[in-house]
């Protein structure tokens, strides 16, 4: 790792971070859980790094224990992703859809 | 990395910040969580080509690990009934916290196991504070978020035994998070050093879950939103973190998006209740305080006598708490203010506390859930005027959420909003018992003149409310 990719990095998360304070100003309190839920799924993302881990045979640095500690985040982060993804999904239908017929 | 593999990565990116954007507005918000959906998607396939075309992926193991994490995470997604939502994102939050440490642990395992990998120099810096870190953030991530889920559960059966969570919280324990959370530095800096010392990678796996259980253990009751909120903002913080180990840029822009916006969300939710972040991680609150004993009575009403009191109203206010969480009777909530739109031409609203139930917009789900017009809801800032104008309030299952005593800047519920309930002509209580709600303090809107209370469990109360309309 160059310093050039390591600052590179580190602005990256800096202005993420920064992007992140501002994408959410004002959220009625209805939408507080699911914009919580969806947050949550999509911090699943490490899903990413789990299967570049669990790809055992074909990177010859893997071991088999790193290899099985990757699979289980795997099952870990995809139950994350899903599960948040379909729960908010769950009820975002049930708020915004009432709504639509309501209106 | 190859080129159209970052350009893959960016522009899921791209998509999660879209989805969160639009999560934030009510008409666009289910496009928004497909939107993160799509770009979760766009990586993954991104990740799973890449990892084919430099030689092959291991099909068997990792197709295994996707299918069986999608379909518990989509089982569980689909069975939770609306009440269990909040332990759920608890839990999901705690899976996404530890799924981001383990592929840390990953990392450094390889190094234990083949002393040629490890790498030299600011490589190595970088890997172990940044392997310390998401270990300390995910690992405290699951067992605070494990906590929160039983927490909000209210307890757990071991052998067919219930056994109540527990709220516990010293203020010396304020000093014990702060030696462990530096003890955990020292640690990391150590084992910078010494990369293949387990000692060190297991001593901040260790301290790090305990350190999600302290953190989350004095905090109780109506504080418990905004701890999950928190910890959800940690994982994505963890997520990030991992991102600087295995040099990928989706993970630390993701995860530091969620960080962000997770903690925005947390002071959202801390303001709501008039409380400050500090105070809520290190002033114990809610359970754990001397609870104000009960030395007055009131003497409870009858469906009948409420029914007749309601045949005349023009106004009437619907005050939704976590009682009506527990007993799940939304449904007879909203065949009431059916039945007396119908019947008495009553206008009827529903005011929503930002913090009622045990997550912010609960009251929200619930009510959409058994079909109550979106309209109809009311955030307290804007019906807490109306108040005055309304001939009775009907308070369903909510108890801090109305306590005249926050008025009064002392106690615990000192400052905290409240909806304005006792200012109505006249107040309807149904609520199982007199007994105080999670701030342990007696709430004075009971015993008023104009209060009317209606003792039982929420569903059954609504049903003999109901009946007692329609026979009027």
């Amino acid at each position: 790792m160059t310093p050039e990719l390591l600052i590179g990095n580190i602005t990256l998360f800096i202005l993420a971070i920064f992007l992140g304070f501002e994408l959410i100003t004002k959220v009625p309190a209805t939408l507080h859980t699911p914009l919580m839920s969806g947050a949550n799924a999509i911090s699943g993302i490490s899903i990413i790094g789990a299967l570049i881990g669990a790809n055992v045979a074909y990177d010859a640095q893997q071991t088999v224990v790193s290899g099985i500690l990757a699979f289980v985040a795997v099952v870990l982060a995809m139950i994350n992703v899903v599960g948040g993804f379909a729960v908010t999904n769950r009820m975002l239908n049930m708020i915004a859809g009432k709504k639509r017929r309501g209106a | 990395m190859e080129d159209w593999v970052s350009i893959g990565y960016l522009f899921s990116a791209a998509l999660f910040i879209f989805g969160l954007k639009k999560l934030g507005h009510p008409r666009t918000a289910p496009f928004g969580n497909q939107l993160g959906a799509l770009g979760m998607l766009v990586a993954v396939v991104t990740t799973i080509l890449s990892m084919q075309l430099a030689g092959g992926a291991e099909w068997i193991l990792i197709g295994a690990g996707l299918v069986i994490g999608s379909l518990i995470g989509y089982w569980l997604a689909v069975k939770v009934e609306m009440t269990g939502m909040p332990e759920l994102v608890a839990m999901f939050n705690g899976f996404g916290g530890a799924a981001s440490a383990l592929v840390a642990l990953s990392e450094i395992w390889k190094y234990l196991e083949n002393a040629d990998t490890i790498p030299t120099g600011l490589e190595l810096t970088v890997t172990m504070v940044a392997a310390g870190l998401s270990a300390l953030v995910g690992w405290m991530t699951l067992t605070g978020s494990m906590l929160a889920m039983y927490k909000l559960k209210g307890g757990i059966s071991v052998f067919g035994k219930w056994i109540k969570t527990p709220t516990w919280g010293p203020s010396w324990l304020n000093g014990v998070k702060v030696l462990l959370m530096l003890s955990v530095g020292v640690l990391i800096y150590l084992s910078i050093g010494e990369p293949t010392n387990t000692d060190y990678m297991w001593g901040i796996i260790g301290i790090s879950c305990i350190l999600g259980i302290v953190l989350v253990l004095p905090i109780g009751g109506a504080d418990m939103p905004v701890v999950v909120s928190l910890l959800n903002s940690l994982s994505g913080i963890a997520a990030a973190f991992t991102g600087f180990i295995i040099g990928n840029s989706v993970l630390i822009i993701a995860g530091s998006l969620v960080g962000a916006s997770g903690l925005i969300l947390t002071f959202i939710m801390c303001k709501a209740m008039n409380r400050t972040l500090l105070d809520v991680l290190f002033k114990s609150f809610g359970g754990s305080g001397e609870k104000a004993s009960l030395t007055r009575t009131k003497v409870g009403s009858d469906a009948d006598e409420v029914a007749m009191m309601i045949d005349g109203a023009q106004k009437v206010i619907i005050v939704p708490g976590y009682g009506m969480a527990v007993s799940q009777c939304q449904h007879q909530v909203k065949e009431f203010a059916d039945l007396i739109t119908e019947k008495f031409d009553t206008e009827v609203k529903y005011a929503i506390h930002p913090v009622a139930g045990r997550m912010p917009g609960h009251m929200n789900v619930l009510l959409a859930e058994a079909n109550v017009p979106y309209e109809q809801l009311i955030e307290m800032d804007e019906i807490n005027g109306e108040f005055p104008d309304c001939d009775v309030a009907v308070v369903i299952g909510a108890n801090d959420t109305t306590n005249p005593a926050a008025r009064s800047g002392e106690g615990p519920l000192a400052g905290m909003p409240i909806i304005d309930a006792d200012m109505a002509r006249t107040v309807v209580i149904i609520k199982r018992s007199l007994s105080v709600g999670y701030a342990g303090v007696d709430n004075d809107l009971f015993y008023m003149d104009k209060t009317m209370m209606l003792f039982g469990d929420g569903k059954a109360m609504m049903s003999q409310l109901n009946t007692a309309i329609k026979e009027i």
